[in-house]
């Protein structure tokens, strides 16, 4: 029996639970700021205080360069790469080299982190970085140097017509549809805004397309009345927008064998078809391989001869690596596209970031003949604390897929006649990487480090890595 | 007028430096010809007191990327640490030698070896070494399993091996090999395994 009363803290609790989930799901989505840079792309959290939106200084200069800060009372100093900044709590101004600079709004400092408001990072970063940066405030965007990708967008004379987007660098935008749009979300690529943000073409099928900017991300919604479908080509360089019952469209199929380097990513429910679809990625993999053309910048490695450097070779090798992964229908990320600092820390944080299902580091060496393929010879210290992995072993749970995966690359140039060696190396950031991670560094076949530069020899290794990778795929996939 | 023998004396003499000067004339271009042979900066010690044993060293060869048993008879010490640090200067006399397999710049050296218990040893290479050292995956890997699987096999008890660089930590020895943490002298073991030549 049920006194009087004896009801009423249940239902107060109740009522209570079910406010909070109500104010929960209304609440604003957290507002990031994303930052393209030739070194890397990333994004960071804001944080709105007075007002406005703020970010911290440190996180946002640290994948660019060797940065410290300290926190002496009210007191905050900045170091990047050798200039100084210096900081006050609650100024509106700070000294940067000696100079003042405008921070717009109050300097705050939370738990020893220097924040400063967004809207003064087009004037306080060139003072750190030495060079130009353009903030879009409004949408949390932010472009380091000259990068950015431009677009243009030409609706075909077919019938039903077909818009065919052309990108001046490869994307991979998450599409999305819903009834009488496709959505296109490029979070990771500096896109930035045709000549007028609505593009009409003059088509009662797909009318328009908008592009947008917002939380950190551009947005490009084609129009169309007709359900549509995305199809990614030219090594991510080009998106066609077509109709779903287009019999080109390889409907239900991942990859197009017909269209080397095709990847599909239907934006409708398509119908049943022969279909293996690849295994399922886990939350937050956007590239199954990630592919690391290391050393950089200032980090030469082995000067090969007197006009060719290791750092210059790596990056040739992991464009044509890229080249043949994508030809295989597997997303892959190039870590370093061009002469950036980038330090083994970072590299290390990109991959396990993305749960990319491979890391593959490319090294190059003049000396012995071929190739060989590495995996990781873990370090004696570096235990697990609880959930927490130790940064030196991170490798050690995926060390037997990484060998697995060697195993499959050294097959693959065997059976190519390629001389080849498996090893293991104390060579970082493999032993940080939570994945599967290899390395995989070219020698000449010969006593010639010519040969080294011969693109033949360079498609020659990278088409066997990625023939070996896109062979075991379901393993790895499957692993993480 | 002048003597007669003053005019044979100054003749005789004028003739003499005219031939010694054509003489340092030659002597001259003779060394600057004559490459300078390069400088051992190595430290000179006194000679090692003890008996010549048997020891296992294994030898890096560059041409087949390979490491090698071979056996060498060298003085020893009595005393544990000593005797690890002379295992690694036997070592690395053939790796300076004319006809090394597995060249290292000139000046290379071992500053010391530490062995501190349980398990522990330091190796302490001058700044020459890690400086002149090739830049390579392949032979970096060589020379760090080379120095660890010589030094763990005929010093039994270590179980770890920290490299250091003028008794500083280092990040990589020339680019590639990962100088920033203790070496696991199990991993190094299978990798010197990995590297033995194919029979």
């Amino acid at each position: 029996m049920t006194r009087p009363g004896q009801g009423t803290p249940v239902l107060a609790t109740c009522a209570l639970i079910l406010l909070c989930a109500i104010l929960l799901s209304g609440a604003p989505p957290e507002k990031h700021l994303t930052v393209y840079s030739v070194a890397a792309n990333y994004s960071l959290p804001l944080v709105q205080r007075e007002g406005r939106s703020y970010v911290g200084l440190l996180e946002l200069l640290e994948p660019l360069g060797k940065v410290s800060a300290k926190a002496e009372g009210v007191r905050w100093r900045l170091h990047y790469n050798n200039v100084e900044g210096d900081f006050l709590l609650g100024k509106t101004r700070a000294r940067v080299q000696g100079r003042d600079a405008d921070l717009v709004g109050r300097f705050l400092l939370e738990n020893s982190r220097g924040l400063v408001p967004v809207a003064a990072l087009a004037s306080l970063l060139p003072r750190f970085l030495g060079g130009p940066v353009t903030v879009h405030e409004e949408s949390g965007r932010l472009f380091i140097g000259s990068t950015a990708t431009h677009f243009t967008a030409s609706l075909s004379a077919e019938n039903p017509p077909r818009l065919v987007f052309h990108f001046t660098a490869p994307v991979n935008p998450t599409v999305a549809t819903e009834p009488g749009a496709l959505r296109m979300t490029f979070s990771r690529e500096p896109l930035v805004a045709p000549a007028s943000p609505t593009l009409t073409f003059g088509s009662r099928v797909i009318p328009s397309a908008i592009y947008s900017e917002s939380n950190g991300a551009a947005v490009v919604t084609v129009n169309a009345s007709i359900p549509v479908m995305a199809t990614f080509s030219s090594d991510g360089r080009t998106i066609a927008i077509s109709s779903t019952s287009t019999p080109t469209a390889a409907a239900a199929q991942n990859i197009n064998p017909s269209e080397p380097g095709t990847t599909t990513v239907p934006g409708q429910p398509t119908p049943a078809g022969p279909i293996n679809p690849p295994p399922a990625a886990p939350a937050g993999r956007r590239y199954f391989a990630v592919v690391d053309a290391s050393h950089g910048g200032d980090d030469h490695g082995e000067t090969l001869s007197n006009t060719l450097l290791e750092k210059d070779l790596t990056v040739a090798l992991a464009r044509s690596l890229r080249q043949e992964l994508v030809s295989r229908g597997i997303p892959t990320l190039v870590l370093r596209d061009s002469d950036a600092n980038l330090s083994l820390d970072q590299r290390a944080i990109f991959a396990n970031a993305d749960h990319a299902a491979i890391y593959i580091a490319l090294h190059a060496a003049s000396n012995g003949h071929g190739v060989r393929v590495y995996t990781a010879m873990l370090p004696y210290d570096g235990d697990d604390r609880g959930a927490f992995r130790a940064w030196t072993t991170a490798q050690h749970t995926s060390l037997s897929l990484s060998q697995s995966a060697a195993s499959a690359v050294t097959a693959e140039f065997q059976r190519r006649q390629i001389p080849v060696r498996t090893l293991t190396a104390p060579l970082r950031p493999l032993n940080n990487v939570t994945g599967a991670a290899i390395a995989v560094e070219v020698a000449p076949q010969g006593s010639d480090s010519s040969q080294l530069t011969a693109p033949d020899y360079q498609q020659l290794v990278t088409s066997a890595v990625a023939t070996a990778i896109a062979a075991t795929r379901d393993q790895l996939g499957a692993a993480q | 007028m002048i003597p007669r023998h003053l005019v044979i004396a100054m003749a005789v003499l004028l003739v003499a430096v005219l031939g010694l000067s054509i003489y340092a004339l030659h002597v001259r271009r003779t060394v600057a010809a004559t490459p300078v042979a390069s400088t051992d900066t190595r430290p000179l010690g006194p000679p090692i007191a003890g008996p010549t044993e048997r020891v296992t060293l294994y030898v890096a060869h560059d041409d087949d990327g390979t490491l090698r048993a071979e056996s060498a008879l060298i003085p020893l010490p009595s005393g544990r640490q000593q005797r690890a640090e002379e295992l690694l200067r036997a070592l690395l006399s053939l790796y300076l030698d004319k006809s090394s397999p597995h060249v290292l710049g000139p000046g290379a050296d071992i500053r010391s070896v530490f062995l501190v218990d349980p398990g522990v040893a330091v190796i302490d290479l001058n700044s020459a070494f890690a400086d002149t050292h090739r830049s390579g995956v392949l032979v970096e890997d060589l020379t760090v399993a080379s120095l660890i699987h010589t030094i763990s096999t005929n010093t039994p008890g270590i179980l770890k091996v920290k490299i250091l660089v003028d008794g500083k930590e280092r990040d990589t020895l020339a680019g590639h090999a990962d100088l920033s943490s203790f070496y696991d002298v199990t991993a190094v073991n299978q990798l010197a395994t990995q590297l033995q030549p194919v029979q």
